[in-house]
């Protein structure tokens, strides 16, 4: 028997390096920021435009998303009908896919001469390279993460308990309302909130089928690729801060879900 | 008030057909094994499960009846449950679940809470409404169940093996709460279980169920003296014999060999009951008055309070309860070769 306190020397060698490629990254990131004009960057008008933006769009995709996601994963956990495996491929894909590819079949189907997209344009409705576009795109790509979590939480819920509040006299709906969504509830907000930074922080699917225009469509990611080849680094660096934070605070809150695995 | 019901449902390889009449202020019991369809009888009257063919009517009003195609949906039917695990929403303090069924009911919110304040209280536990499901003992959530199924005042109250979840030492003490409050409700009350303490303590009729069909039914006295499964006999610890009566007083048993019986008796199918007690088991061939020798071989031999039970591989077989002296005296091991007798005016006899 060896001593059994002492860690082999190798792997935690491996390990070291491999953890070192997730912090090297963002110490550089922290040093090079330009802390002394941060906010003034933060401030100036493009920059401002991005943020408003980013944030209205990754609200309006989440939206999107609760509002088609949230049957759509109880569709798939509760009902059966042929072809629910295939929806389920289709529905999970856009998280596998590189979203430059969804933003191109996007283009395709919803673009002027797409074959939704042509006739959208007939009722006057246009959505590549407009901000309702970049929504969609943000939903195509976010609401997996919705669906996944939140259908995972239906499938584990005891149905018993909706057959209890039936007999206690109530009716589908309201089983729905105060029994079941209230039981998923914490998946429901951690599907939430992945969905949300996930929208946030798109950026393929959103330059290929939305554009890249300031105040419409040019979202914190999109401001972050251009003024970094450009005009503006330290701009980019400062908006990468904050995209940085969002992303530790989502972490931070849904610690109980991932970081007390032991 | 009353339950008429005529309940068949169709699953895959297994039927439920029973017919019941229960009245309102008394107690019944549906007990069997497990797969004899207990549940899906409650799942049926409570109308989470829809009738095959039957009718099932309360009071006078039909709520499921296939043939004229009723079917009133469980949360308007006036049924109440109390679920096995009691199923109290954990997402609700216990006020909250007992407010449930009045909330539905279109009660408003102060209303139905006072009214469940009072239910917290009718059974034992108004300083608990704020506690989560989780924070309540075995026993005080069953009492929770049982005020949440009754809040909203069904005409019918079913419950589902109320007792199972609880362990040895509570199940004496919520058991006899539970019948202390059964007693006040003044509907029609139907009981599952697959203890015969629980029935037998909480019920005033025992409807038998095995494989779909009730195999027998009757109060719980009745129950345990003539059982008519094999089921119910061993739950009882009797030993129930099926066999043909002749003429001459002889019953030629199924399981191989005969009895001699006392009594006079019933031709034709018979049942006949020995209590363990009155089988007593020798290593010598025995002389004297005990009409029905026969011989075999002992199969286990297992301590039941200060008594032994000892199961003997036989033509019938039969279990004997034994002291603990004649276990020894007698040096009776599994394997070791026995007579066996019963005495015939021990011996009760029934028609199948």
């Amino acid at each position: 028997m060896g001593i059994p306190d002492r860690p082999p020397l190798f792997p935690v060698l491996i390990a070291t390096i491999g953890a070192l490629l997730f912090a090297l990254p963002l110490a550089g990131l922290l040093w090079r920021a330009p802390w002394s004009s941060a906010w003034d960057e933060l401030r100036s008008g493009p920059a401002r435009d991005a943020l408003r933006l980013s944030l209205l769009t990754s609200l309006s995709a989440t939206g999107i998303a609760l509002a088609l996601g949230v049957p759509l994963a109880w569709v798939q956990a509760r009902v059966d009908y042929p072809g629910k495996r295939l929806v389920r491929a289709l529905t999970t894909l856009p998280m596998v896919l590189p979203p430059v590819v969804g933003g191109v079949a996007l283009l395709l189907a919803l673009g002027r001469r797409g074959i939704v997209g042509s006739q959208l344009d007939k009722v006057g409705l246009n959505l590549p390279f407009t901000t309702a576009g970049a929504v969609v795109a943000e939903a195509f790509v976010a609401m997996p993460f919705l669906v996944l979590t939140l259908e995972a939480a239906f499938r584990s819920s005891d149905r018993r308990l909706e057959d209890a509040a039936r007999t206690l006299g109530a009716g589908r709906f309201t089983v729905f309302r105060r029994v079941t969504l209230p039981l998923v509830a914490p998946s429901l907000i951690a599907g939430t909130v992945l969905c949300w930074a996930r929208a946030l922080g798109e950026f393929g699917a959103t330059i290929t089928f939305a554009g890249n225009l300031q105040g419409t469509t040019q979202t914190l990611p999109l401001f972050v690729y251009i003024k970094l080849e450009g005009s503006n680094p330290n701009g980019a660096i400062v908006l990468s801060l904050v995209l940085l934070v969002v992303s530790l605070a989502v972490l931070v809150g849904l610690r109980d879900r991932w970081l007390t695995a032991r | 008030m009353t339950l008429s019901a005529a309940v068949r449902v169709d699953v895959t390889g297994f039927t439920l057909d029973v017919a019941l009449e229960i009245d309102a202020g008394q107690t019944t019991a549906v007990v069997g094994p497990n797969g004899a369809g207990k549940t899906t009888l409650l799942r049926a009257l409570a109308g989470l499960r829809a009738l095959s063919s039957g009718r099932i009517d309360l009071d006078g009003s039909v709520l499921d009846e296939p043939e004229t195609g009723t079917y009133v949906p469980p949360e308007r039917r006036p049924v109440g449950v109390v679920f096995q695990d009691n199923l109290l929403f954990p997402h609700l303090d216990a006020l909250d679940n007992v407010a449930f069924g009045l909330r539905t009911r279109r009660h408003r919110r102060r209303d139905a809470r006072r009214l469940a304040v009072d239910w917290l209280d009718r059974v034992g536990l108004a300083g608990r409404g704020h506690a989560r499901p989780s924070e309540l003992s075995g026993g005080q959530a069953q009492r929770i169940a049982l005020a949440r199924a009754l809040a909203p005042k069904p005409a019918l109250l079913l419950l589902d093996e109320p007792l199972a979840a609880l362990d040895a030492t509570t199940r004496n003490d919520v058991r006899r709460d539970l019948r202390h409050h059964l007693a006040t409700f003044s509907g029609v009350r139907l009981l599952i279980t697959h203890d015969p303490v629980d029935a037998a303590v909480l019920a005033d009729n025992i409807i038998v169920l095995d494989n779909g069909r009730i195999a027998q039914t009757g109060t719980p006295a009745e129950i345990t003296a003539r059982p008519r499964t094999r089921w119910v006999a061993e739950l009882v610890g009797t030993n129930l014999l099926a066999g043909a009566a002749n003429r001459d007083g002889i019953i030629r048993l199924d399981a191989g060999g005969t009895l001699i019986v006392a009594d006079p008796l019933p031709m034709g199918a018979v049942f006949a009951v020995v209590h363990p007690r009155a089988v007593t088991l020798h290593r010598e061939r025995p002389e004297g008055s005990a009409r029905n020798t026969w011989r075999g071989h002992i199969a286990t031999v297992e301590p039941v309070g200060d008594r032994y039970r000892i199961h003997v591989d036989a033509a019938p077989p039969v279990v004997a309860e034994v002291t603990t002296t004649a276990v020894r005296d007698l040096g009776l091991a599994e394997a070791a070769a026995v007579w066996i007798t019963a005495k015939a005016t021990e011996i009760d006899v029934y028609p199948a």
